[in-house]
């Protein structure tokens, strides 16, 4: 049975006096346990959004999310830190996972509480995730962008939650660090029985660690599947483009290849395929009516 | 090629001995770093090693309490040595940085509009309505879509990646001399990252900026870089141009980076959780990785 299973989710950003942004525009996403799932797409697509419905943190215009067999429902802050404590998230922005005013040790003995954890200590979690347990007393602004991260996730693990949510989670460390510590997030949630939804950009490091893969592009999940097929043969077109567009680091200087066209505004999305207008590949087809099918969701890839 | 011409041109920032100290805490131990005129300098290194803090002090935006030594030269002038009012004059006008974290650069209460002209206006003396259409044309030339309605959004209103093109639309507005952009595309997917890298790329080759890009990111590295630098522990290991350093590396430190990269074929992850004190403070003993000589 899955953890967590998303279907068709809608989410609207709201501004008094202006078009509602539709930043997820039904999507459909399912991690089991002990999973990791890799949610990878174009800046603005709306990952972020859509971590924060699965936390309840932002409500669901449409669709369901549902967690351990039970809807989640946005509740006041408060009461969600209660219901939802087996949800927890690394925020994009490590200020918005840390109290600035606060020792970072203080707080992750709050998640050593909750999950009623009496033998880890706050700086055991930290050595955990490679800094010196001394480090404990000290407030995050005394940290580097890096080892903010990585006290994000101390905190988020000590709660011993059973569903992870890395938003961009080690964006801010070194190529070596990166792959240890990603590692590290995807072994702590497997072993325990935990799905992790692992958002990056790192596509390198999606690939280390994630079984599946979903794409999003626009507010939808444009292709899902098992990590090696995906990589070894994309077949949506904006997921070519993705994977043809990492850097690689020979010193040649080569620029990477953009791809054309403007960055769409999710409050004007475009009508049929939302990536006809950048498709490179795109068919009269593509502009009429939207293939809203998986596990490709292409024209040139329909359900057998 | 452009970058080739200028191989020779005057350096227009060069970093001199640079040391900084908070308390006892020795973060960055003699920092030497040259920029030139349409040049990219990339600055690759351990976490920690104090790559933001050089940044930093070349804005003379050091946190509280830490002292500087050595020189930080701008076309001549020393940083180091300048008053805060003097400071206040070339931040922003010759010498601008684009944040690690797009949260510090932005202030959450203003409209981005409001953000990226004041500077305009303060040191360039555009009127509003010049200082709007040409804030206008560099959220453009950044990629933000609806330039034009965006302009009068607040900074919440946008993803992280938006966020931090907004950060380097700001940093552009008044045309400086030298960017310091620290880890600029991290918040970014790849195909929009190539397009700031573009970007990037075409300021320098066609105004002349002097870029400084601290990136971890081995790849942005090898597509922008001229010279790329590598930091461990506050002291720059290896210096020397993109090609050279990336294919063969002097530096073990530099290899075991190389290394690290998931490549096509590799083979699993190795379940080992990072060793105690990755990211360590200098003399701390740190990673993994090998040290020199070692
Ligand atoms: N509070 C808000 N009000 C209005 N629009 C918003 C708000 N938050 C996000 N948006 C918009 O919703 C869309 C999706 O944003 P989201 O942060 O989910 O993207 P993302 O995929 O996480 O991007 P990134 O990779 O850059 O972090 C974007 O177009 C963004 O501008
Ligand atoms: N305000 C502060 N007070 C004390 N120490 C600090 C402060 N800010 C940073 N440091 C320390 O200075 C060192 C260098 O930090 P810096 O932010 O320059 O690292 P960095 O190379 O940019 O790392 P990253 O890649 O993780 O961003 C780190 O060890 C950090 O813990
Ligand atoms: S449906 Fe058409 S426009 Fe959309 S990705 Fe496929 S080919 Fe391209
Ligand atoms: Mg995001
Ligand atoms: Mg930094």
């Amino acid at each position: 049975m899955s953890l967590l299973t998303v279907e068709d989710l809608v989410v609207d950003h709201r501004t008094p006096g202006r078009p509602a942004v539709r930043a997820v525009a039904g999507a459909s996403l399912s991690v089991a346990a002990g999973e990791v799932v890799g949610l990878v797409g174009e800046s603005g697509c709306g990952k972020s959004t859509l971590a924060r419905a699965v936390c309840g943190l932002v409500p669901a215009g449409g669709g369901t999310v549902s967690f351990e067999g039970g809807p989640v429902t946005p509740l006041g802050l408060r009461r969600r830190d209660r219901a939802l404590t087996k949800i927890q998230m690394v925020f994009q922005d490590p200020y918005a996972s840390l109290n600035p005013r606060r020792r970072v040790g203080a707080q992750i003995a709050d998640g050593l509480a909750t999950a009623g954890d009496r033998e880890t200590t706050a700086g055991g979690m930290l050595e955990r995730v490679g800094l010196p347990a001394r480090m404990a007393e000290r407030y995050p602004h005394e940290f580097s962008g890096g080892q903010r991260q990585r006290i994000a996730i101390a905190r988020a693990l000590a709660a011993r939650p059973s569903l992870l949510i890395g938003d961009e989670p080690i964006s801010a460390l070194d190529a070596s660090a990166q792959a240890q510590v990603a590692t590290l997030m995807r072994n702590l949630a497997v072993e325990s029985g935990a799905g992790l939804l692992f958002i990056s950009h790192d596509l390198s490091v999606v690939r280390l660690i994630a079984d599946r893969i979903a794409v999003m592009y626009l507010g939808k999940i444009v292709e899902t599947g098992p990590t090696a097929e995906i990589w070894a043969d994309p077949r949506h077109p904006y997921t070519q483009a993705l994977l043809r567009a990492i850097p690689e680091p020979d010193g040649l200087g080569r620029l990477p290849e953009e791809l054309p066209g403007d960055v769409p505004d999710p409050a004007d999305p475009p009508p049929g395929c939302r990536f006809h207008p950048r498709c490179p590949v795109a068919m009269d087809v593509c502009a009429e009516k939207e293939p809203a099918f998986g596990p490709v969701s292409c024209w040139l890839h329909p359900p057998a | 090629m452009t970058a080739n011409d200028q191989r020779d041109a005057a350096p227009v920032l060069s970093v001199e001995g640079l040391t900084v100290s908070i308390g006892e805490h020795e973060i960055l131990r003699g920092v030497d770093l040259v920029l030139t005129p349409g040049r990219v300098h990339g600055l690759a290194g351990e976490s920690g090693s104090g790559k933001t803090m050089t940044g930093l002090a070349a804005l003379g935006l050091l946190p509280h309490g830490a002292r500087a030594g050595g020189r930080i030269l701008l076309d001549g002038r020393d940083l180091l040595a300048l008053s805060q009012r003097d400071l206040n004059a070339i931040r922003g006008r010759e010498i601008a940085m684009v944040f690690q974290d797009p949260a510090t650069s932005l202030h959450p209460m203003l409209t981005i509009g409001r953000q990226l002209t004041e500077h305009m206006r303060h040191h360039l003396r555009l009127g509003k309505a010049e200082a709007r259409a040409r804030a206008i044309g560099l959220l453009g030339q950044v990629r933000i879509p609806g330039p034009a309605a965006a302009i009068d959004r607040y900074p919440h209103q946008f993803s992280g990646g938006m966020r931090q093109r907004i950060a380097i639309a700001i940093a552009l507005a008044c045309g400086p001399k030298v960017l310091i952009a620290d880890e600029p595309t991290t918040a970014l997917d790849v195909t929009v990252q190539a397009g700031v890298l573009r970007l990037l790329r075409s300021l320098c080759d066609d105004l002349g900026l002097a870029v400084l890009l601290v990136t971890h990111d081995l790849g942005v590295m090898s597509a922008v870089a001229d010279e790329v630098s590598v930091m461990r522990e506050g002291l720059v290991l290896e210096t020397g141009p993109r090609g050279r350093v990336l294919r063969e590396p002097e530096h073990p430190y530099t290899r075991a980076l190389l290394d690290a990269l998931p490549r096509e074929g590799s083979a699993t992850p190795t379940d080992a959780p990072p060793k105690d004190g990755s990211d360590a403070l200098p003399g701390e003993g740190s990673d993994a990785l090998p040290r020199e000589g070692s």
